[in-house]
């Protein structure tokens, strides 16, 4: 990346900026993906930028930076995302 | 526009400093989507400053310039001049406040970068509170809502900005929400297109502040237009279309939902519900949202 040499202060793009964000989830999204029909409204309404879409229209999640908050899994309308708690059921 | 046509390009980058279920980044994304990345932006304090996270690094990948409370239209104006001497005519140059930072403490700016017909785009994300310092009361808090200013419910009703801004008259100004991504998109996408001064206002639902759970953020915000507490529609030269759902109720081709809808969901309402149920307030409500209809028939059908 280009750096400037400039005087202010000037922070540069970078994943991750806070670190793995997926560490503060609670719950996760899990994808059947037989019961996706490719709409696509998870992806648009991710805030976090999380659901990749794959070459076959439908989607992945990236657990990495996921942070948990279900908006997926409420705009699903074939609910093909559900939410489990992280690290099996207790 | 399907969502499947939307581009796939992101300018928000994974693992950024927002709550999870943040209305703010959702809209950020689907912005991006439709200004591309030639675009240069322009934050005030607001939770849009944090979300960049911390020096040395910034979650977004378009250049930002961070800036006092009151001067987002002021510094904008700054960077589309400093543009225009360069020759580079067609960076999008993009405001983006909150809904403190353009009701109450940068509407003077506002204002005034209106009046001289600077070429850019304001987006004001409204969540109705000032939520990156607290949840404190702000202009655009509704009637009866808790914030930690406002213990026992707000006293006074919000304050209509669109109509402010439309005293401008202004080539392009529009209301729209995060839950319709379709609109949103239509709408920056037609502010791009327009020279001139172009003004958006953007309902976000916020988790936090509003005191829901996070994941109906985008439930709140496609309730918020069904109940006719808010309304999606664009004015262009001084004609007003409403869209969607807002059109529909304008017309009275669907009878709107009760305000009781999206309020109970809401623990910043709980004190309307809990012990005892508090018609009154949410009567006043209710009829205060009559009469903004009422209003927007006699002046706009």
């Amino acid at each position: 990346m280009k750096r400037y040499d400039v005087v202010t202060t000037i922070s540069y793009p970078k994943t991750g900026a806070m670190g793995k964000t997926g560490s503060w989830r609670v719950f996760k999204p899990i994808f059947d993906k037989a019961k996706c029909v490719k709409c696509l409204r998870c992806w648009i309404f991710c805030p976090e930028a999380s659901i990749r879409r794959e070459k076959d229209g439908t989607i992945s999640i990236d657990y990495e930076y996921c942070k948990g908050c279900g908006i997926c899994a409420n705009e699903c309308k074939v609910e093909a995302i559900t939410m489990e708690r992280e690290g099996g059921k207790k | 526009m399907a969502i499947k046509d939307f581009p796939v390009e992101e300018c928000i980058l994974q693992g950024n400093a927002a709550c999870p279920g943040c209305p703010a980044t959702m809209a950020l994304r689907m912005v991006f989507k439709a200004l591309g990345k030639n675009t240069v932006m322009v934050v005030p304090a607001c939770c849009t400053a944090v979300i960049e996270s911390l020096y040395p690094h910034t979650s977004f990948d378009i250049p930002v310039m961070n800036i006092a409370f009151e001067a987002a239209a002021a510094g904008a104006s700054g960077v589309e001049a400093a543009l225009r001497m360069q020759g580079k005519k067609d960076t999008t140059v993009l405001a983006w406040a909150g809904d403190g930072g353009t009701y109450d403490i940068g509407i003077q700016a506002l204002s005034g970068a209106l009046e001289r017909g600077t070429n850019f785009i304001y987006i004001c994300y409204n969540n109705q509170i000032y939520s990156n310092t607290g949840i404190q009361r702000s202009g655009a808090t509704p009637y009866a809502a808790w914030t930690t200013t406002t213990v026992s419910g707000k006293t006074e009703f919000r304050k209509e900005m669109g109509d402010i801004i439309q005293a401008h008259h202004i080539p392009y100004s529009a209301q729209t929400c995060v839950s319709y991504p379709d609109d949103l998109y239509r709408k920056l996408k037609k502010a791009k297109s327009i020279k001139g001064p172009k003004y958006l206002e953007i309902m976000a639902p916020c988790p936090p502040g509003w005191r829901f759970s996070m994941e109906k953020t985008v439930e709140m915000g496609r309730m918020a237009v069904e109940t006719g507490a808010w309304a999606l529609y664009e004015c262009e030269n001084d004609v007003v279309t409403f869209n969607g759902k807002s059109k529909l109720i304008l017309e009275k081709k669907i009878e709107r939902k009760s305000i009781e809808e999206w309020i109970k969901y809401q623990g910043r309402f709980s004190h309307l519900f809990k012990p005892k149920k508090d018609t009154k307030r949410i009567q006043t409500l209710e009829d205060h949202i009559d009469q903004l209809w009422e209003r927007y028939r006699k002046c706009y059908l």
